[in-house]
């Protein structure tokens, strides 16, 4: 086995003395699915914005395929082959759907005429095609959602990130959901780290789980051994998750 | 651009173009004076909107760059003799510079929004101090072209009729119409919008925030400085209490305002509105012998606040859907 494509070494992040995330450290294989959970507030989030650059971590390292991104600003780590969706959608609203994608499509194809082509079968994909033209004010949540995984999709990243896209999908659309991030997976070895509540997503999904409490991180491991884990029952599923 | 307006859109466009080519056989001194103004101010408004109406930088201190530029382009010509053809270079390069140094110090230390928009008036308002003060370009007495008879168009050294004034700005004002049609169309132009609606979003998209808005300055000060060659070489005087003052930057950007701001038509109808209706009620007032000073300000604010309240995108997205003219994407916001 090769290298991680990602790999977090003993990163930490304190606002102001609060413990945000303490001495994490965990890492995605190529081509994985791995899935980040917890309790709200468990710092998963801040997790994924010292990944991207919004954050620089107090301490450790983020190594994607070997080179280092702390300290980096998000532009870079995106041109770096990370690519992310905001837990808070941040559309650019007063634009098309497919101008949101093909601005994300842009970095990689410079010409407006192919980063509109892609874009398109990226909407169509994602089943929002027909609302291409649309302003991206106009769409619902779950669409939104789906505009980001577009977003960043078009950036054709190395590995995504993904941050409740599933939160407010009905179960059929998450299913859907699952069904297309499966099938990109299979096709185009894209590896995802996706922060997720949905467990029925999570566990159709992923490969490996960690579960972060309080900043730190509880359990890791193959899904099914996670779930049962005492602490992780104790401290956020409960027993009717299961 | 013209490949998405419509054969009605293009018909009228057609139509206004002829006008304004003809303009000078048909129209008598007075209404060709008025519409270099609305050029002018259409050539300016593009200019401005470039910053904000793209990339969402708000700019109230863009007088700066028409003085500097102004000023820099007569100097050459009085003091050296260089033609304003070489001085336009000479003030593009002078305006980017400034606009590179209040660009710089903004967006490397994050001076974001109003506070943003205060930098841009602090640069006008100090440079206009110093011009005040600067005996060389003439201090606080205003700088003066010398007039001569405009008999023959001088096209090398700009000194001609108010014709070949007015075929000048006109074809400014169109180059900054298709120029900014095409950067819309660029990757540039895109991530200008992106930067506009979620800086966030665009830095997570891999758009380096510092370049792009750079840019966006550099753009809008080097077609600023332009127009500000066109004010010395057409009104042959520069005074830094008129050039440099902060009305001087709300009268750029009050067409775009009005016509719709990030839109590619709006300053144009904007400029066109607010030159038409100021003048005229001036002439309105004269003609009842009413003299009031400032009404011409008070009538500006009027209208702005008609415009913000019955319609917020500007004249331009409203207008463009009664004429049955299908727009550019970003005229339709």
């Amino acid at each position: 086995m090769g290298r991680p494509l990602l790999e977090v070494r003993g990163i930490s992040k304190r606002f102001r003395g609060l413990r945000a995330v303490t001495d994490v450290s965990l890492s995605v294989e190529a081509g994985h699915i791995v899935a980040l959970i917890g309790p709200n507030g468990a710092g998963k989030t801040t997790t994924f914005n010292m990944i991207a650059g919004v954050y620089r971590p107090d301490e450790g390292e983020i190594l994607l395929d070997g080179q280092p991104l702390q300290g980096r600003r998000p532009d870079e780590i995106c041109m770096a082959g990370v690519g992310r969706t905001f837990q808070l959608v941040k559309p650019f609203a007063g634009l098309s759907v497919l101008d949101n994608v093909v601005i994300g499509a842009l970095r990689r194809h410079a010409d407006v005429a192919t980063a509109r082509k892609k874009s398109l079968a990226i909407l169509e994909r994602l089943g929002i095609g027909e609302k291409s033209e649309q302003q991206a004010s106009s769409l619902t949540l779950p669409d939104r959602k789906r505009l980001e995984v577009a977003r960043a999709l078009a950036t054709e990243p190395r590995i995504l990130l993904l941050d409740e896209v599933m939160a407010g999908l009905r179960p059929t659309e998450t299913d859907r959901m699952v069904a297309i991030f499966k099938d990109i997976n299979r096709e185009t070895g894209l590896t995802i780290l996706l922060i997720e509540h949905v467990m029925r997503a999570v566990m159709a999904l992923s490969r490996e789980i960690h579960v972060l409490h309080h900043g730190e991180l509880i359990a890791s491991g193959a899904p099914d051994e996670v779930v049962r884990h005492p602490a992780v029952l104790d401290c956020y599923l409960g027993e009717e998750a299961v | 651009m013209f490949s998405e307006l419509n054969s009605r859109a293009r018909g009228l466009l057609v139509a206004l173009a002829m006008l304004l080519l003809v303009l000078p056989f048909i129209a008598s001194n007075y209404v060709l004076s008025v519409a270099v103004l609305i050029l002018y101010f259409a050539y300016t408004g593009q200019a401005w909107n470039v910053m904000m109406g793209f990339c969402g930088q708000l700019s109230l201190g863009h007088a700066l760059y028409v003085g500097l530029g102004g000023y820099t382009a007569a100097a050459l010509f009085v003091h050296f003799g260089i033609g304003p053809w070489a001085g336009v270079l000479a003030s593009v390069i002078v305006c980017m510079t400034a606009g590179a140094l209040v660009g710089f110090l903004a967006f490397r230390f994050s001076i974001g929004g109003v506070y943003f928009a205060l930098l841009t008036i602090a640069f006008a308002e100090f440079t206009r101090i110093g011009f005040d003060h600067w005996q060389w370009l003439g201090a606080s007495g205003g700088f003066f072209l010398p007039v001569s008879q405009r008999e023959v168009s001088d096209l090398v050294n700009l000194r001609g009729s108010p014709t070949m004034f007015y075929y000048i700005i006109l074809a400014l004002a169109s180059a900054a119409l298709l120029f900014s049609t095409w950067l819309l169309r660029t990757r540039v132009g895109y991530y200008w919008l992106a930067i506009r609606e979620n800086p966030e979003a665009a830095e997570a998209l891999g758009i380096n925030l510092f370049r792009y808005k750079m840019l966006a300055v550099l753009i809008s000060a080097g077609m600023t400085s332009i127009a500000g060659v066109f004010f010395a070489f057409y009104y042959n005087n520069l005074f830094p209490e008129q050039v440099f003052n902060m009305g001087r930057s709300i009268e750029i950007i009050l067409g775009p305002i009005i016509g719709g701001v990030g839109t590619l038509f709006g300053p144009i109808v904007g400029a066109a509105l607010l030159t038409l209706l100021a003048d005229g009620i001036t002439e309105l007032l004269g003609a009842f012998g009413i003299e009031l000073s400032g009404i011409k300000q008070v009538f500006y604010g009027v209208c702005l606040l008609l415009v913000t309240m019955f319609l917020p995108n500007g004249v331009w997205p409203a207008l463009s859907k009664r004429l049955g003219v299908i727009s550019n994407r970003n005229d339709e916001e």
